[in-house]
């Protein structure tokens, strides 16, 4: 074996600077792209609906919002003789399911919350958790069948029941005696489709309630209820009513669930036990199957209408969690 | 040698747990208020199982928070009163679930035989008998429609999880924020704006391709929400020890950070497909759905888990009706497979 001569390459001194390198520009520039692509497909979605939606937003004024008829009529040669698109009666269906939904889960979802986070046995806890974490990835689908064949003839007999004993409330009259199909079971399987999510949420915040002012609490000598009425609900309260206004937002825009259980009727209908209602999410789905092109157009700006309405409902929410995180710290 | 400590056969107190006594008093109220709730039932006007369960909540928490009332007074009575509300609640949260996975898997089941995984549905009608055809052309739509979404939605996803998590420029908030808003979308709304977007001017044609484009839309927020949770997981020790080897922010990321929220990121794409492979309204709209083999996700119509089901379901003969259940219960499995592999990746730790 040779000897070989070590030879040292001293390098040259580097400049030291702060300016990112290329690859980092191209980097940043990456992912800053892909992160502001969410605001692009909002954007897009809302430019499209509205475009496509144009005409009938100028045909019809304001009256798209207030009117409740839906009516085009067109002659031999399939064109349009007289249109008439209103919206009143769906909104105010899709309004009313979602919020009698959101007051059946919230209380409910709020009670699993508290029992999964403060009074359930340990063993208990991992898997029920689960189970709802579970139930919320459900397909839609799923719960729009389970509740055409199982809830229905269930929901039926409890509206039955509500309009025996409470019939004489403007809400709970019916004077057809149909039962089935109405906006009373669609609340039903919506506040079952949201609950697992307003429990999760729930959870959380009630997760991050301070330690140390529960265990003064205990100390103090409180019992659990005490102590959740002196810490954790003050601390929680905006986080939950948040988590409720996203249950809102879902329950809003669900459409298979809605369209297999409820008779979708042109008429604004109040009495929440009758067998009539109006969603917008379900109605564009049902009238797409036979619609013009025109008419098309009339379901392209009820999905904008729709799409403007969660945007809202999500932005109160966003507000809400957030004012609940400021605070929370 | 043996030896021995004092105090070696005193077993820990503990206080705040319920003595056999206690146990075994709760039971013996619980057992009451079955009775006195069935005997409800029996003589009065109360009938069924709705009657007899809030008779029996009632009656329960009438004793048991007298007996706390009694024995400790009004504070022990009032926790006792929220403990069975809060039970009452979580009871009723998981009934529907229970009756959900009982129906489907009591009525699915019947549906299943070998053939019905890989034969189609071109030469039978949803209203034969449930021994022929299949879904097989379905399950295949829906693993094209999944892939192809998911060829759009993972690195967009991603990609705006990194820009919250290591880049935080001047956008967070607002992007935090559509992330959020984009999650609330309504499916029929993603299908609507594929359809006046692409649809309508370009193609004229439904394509499963459309029906991916739509379902990635629905599926970048679980993506970006969950990765971003999974990317702040990631102790800040291993970026700074990356830029104090002298690397570059891009390479920090995409040889530590990355590699490190493997599983999490892993978990993420897995509960984006769960949240997906259900989703219905936007295939009837954009994708259409055939009842043959379809390999080309560019042209004509493709049959789908969900369009099958919906399909199914709509023809409204008992035996369509089955069909449905048994679509419903492949579709379930599908999902909980899904979502157990999400755990399972999940529950690793970070960082491994």
């Amino acid at each position: 074996m040779s000897t070989t001569e070590a030879t040292y390459v001293i390098p040259e001194k580097r400049e030291v600077t702060t300016k990112p390198r290329f690859s980092d520009k191209v980097f940043r520039a990456v992912v800053t792209g892909g992160g502001l692509s969410s605001l692009v497909i909002l954007g897009l979605i809302f430019a499209f609906l509205l475009y496509q939606g144009l005409d009938i937003f100028k045909s019809q004024g304001i009256g798209f919002i207030t009117n409740s008829d839906w009516d085009i009529t067109y002659d031999e040669s399939g064109y349009v003789l007289s249109n008439k698109f209103g919206l009143a009666s769906m909104l105010i269906g899709t309004m009313l399911c979602a919020f009698i939904a959101v007051l059946i889960a919230v209380p409910i979802s709020v009670a699993s919350a508290l029992y999964l986070s403060f009074y359930a046995p340990e063993w208990l806890k991992k898997p029920m958790v689960t189970i709802i974490d579970l139930m919320a990835a459900f397909p839609s689908l799923l719960f729009g069948i389970w509740a055409y064949f199982i809830l229905m003839p269930s929901g039926a007999y409890w509206a039955k029941l509500l309009h025996h004993y409470f019939g004489f409330l403007p809400f709970f009259k019916n004077e057809l005696r149909i039962f089935s199909n109405s906006p009373f079971i669609v609340s039903l399987i919506l506040a079952i489709m949201i609950i697992p999510i307003i429990t999760s949420i729930s959870r959380e915040v009630f997760a991050q309630a301070p330690l140390d002012r529960i265990q003064a609490a205990y100390a103090l000598g409180a019992t659990r209820w005490a102590m959740i009425r002196a810490v954790v609900i003050p601390h929680g309260r905006n986080g939950v009513i948040g988590g409720a206004m996203l249950g809102l937002g879902r329950a809003m825009g669900e459409t298979v669930a809605v369209y297999t259980v409820l008779n979708i009727v042109f008429q604004i209908n109040w009495q929440i036990l009758f067998g009539a209602g109006g969603n917008v999410a379900s109605m564009i789905l049902l009238k797409f199957g036979e619609a013009s092109a025109y008419e098309t157009k009339a379901l392209m700006a009820a999905g904008l209408v729709l799409f403007v309405l969660t945007l809202i409902v999500n932005f109160l929410s966003d507000l809400l969690v957030r004012s609940f995180g400021a605070k929370g710290k | 040698m043996t030896t021995t400590t004092p105090f070696q056969d005193i077993k820990p107190q503990r206080p705040w747990q319920a003595s056999t006594k206690d146990k075994s008093v709760t039971l013996g109220i619980f057992i009451l208020s079955v009775a006195l709730a069935y005997g409800v039932v029996l003589f009065t006007g109360l009938s069924g199982k709705l009657g007899m369960f809030s008779s029996f909540v009632f009656i329960f928490v009438f004793i048991n928070s007298g007996r706390s009332y009694l024995q400790f007074g009004s504070a022990m009575a009032k926790d006792s009163l929220v403990n069975i509300l809060v039970a009452v609640g979580t009871f009723l949260t998981i009934i529907p679930i229970a009756s959900i996975l009982f129906e489907v898997f009591s009525k699915g089941y019947k549906g299943l035989y070998p053939g019905l995984f890989y034969r189609d549905m071109s030469l039978n009608s949803p209203n034969d008998p449930a021994n022929v055809g299949g879904l097989g052309h379905a399950i295949l739509g829906t693993v094209l429609l999944v892939s192809i979404a998911l060829i759009f939605s993972v690195p967009i996803g991603i990609l705006t999880a990194l820009y919250l998590t290591e880049i935080r420029g001047k956008f967070s908030r607002p992007i935090r924020f559509l992330v959020q808003a984009m999650s609330g979308v309504p499916s029929i709304v993603a299908g609507l704006f594929i359809l006046s977007a692409i649809l309508y001017p370009i193609t004229k044609n439904n394509s499963s391709f459309l029906g991916s484009l739509a379902l990635a839309i629905l599926m970048i927020p679980t993506v970006a929400r969950t990765s971003e949770e999974v990317l702040n997981l990631i102790p800040n020790d291993l970026r700074e020890a990356g830029v104090a080897l002298g690397g570059t922010q891009w390479r920090t990321v995409a040889m530590i950070v990355v590699p490190a929220a493997k599983s999490g990121l892993l978990t993420a794409v897995i509960l984006g497909i769960a949240r997906i492979a259900g989703e219905t309204a936007p295939i009837l709209l954009v994708a259409g759905g055939g009842d043959r083999y379809n390999y080309n996700p560019f042209n004509g119509p493709m049959g789908s888990l969900p369009h099958f089901i919906w399909n199914s379901f709509r023809s409204g003969t008992p035996e369509s009706t089955a069909r449905a259940w048994t679509g419903l219960l492949v579709l379930l499995v599908i999902v909980f497979v899904l979502f157990a592999i999400a755990r399972f990746f999940g529950n690793r730790k970070v960082g491994k």
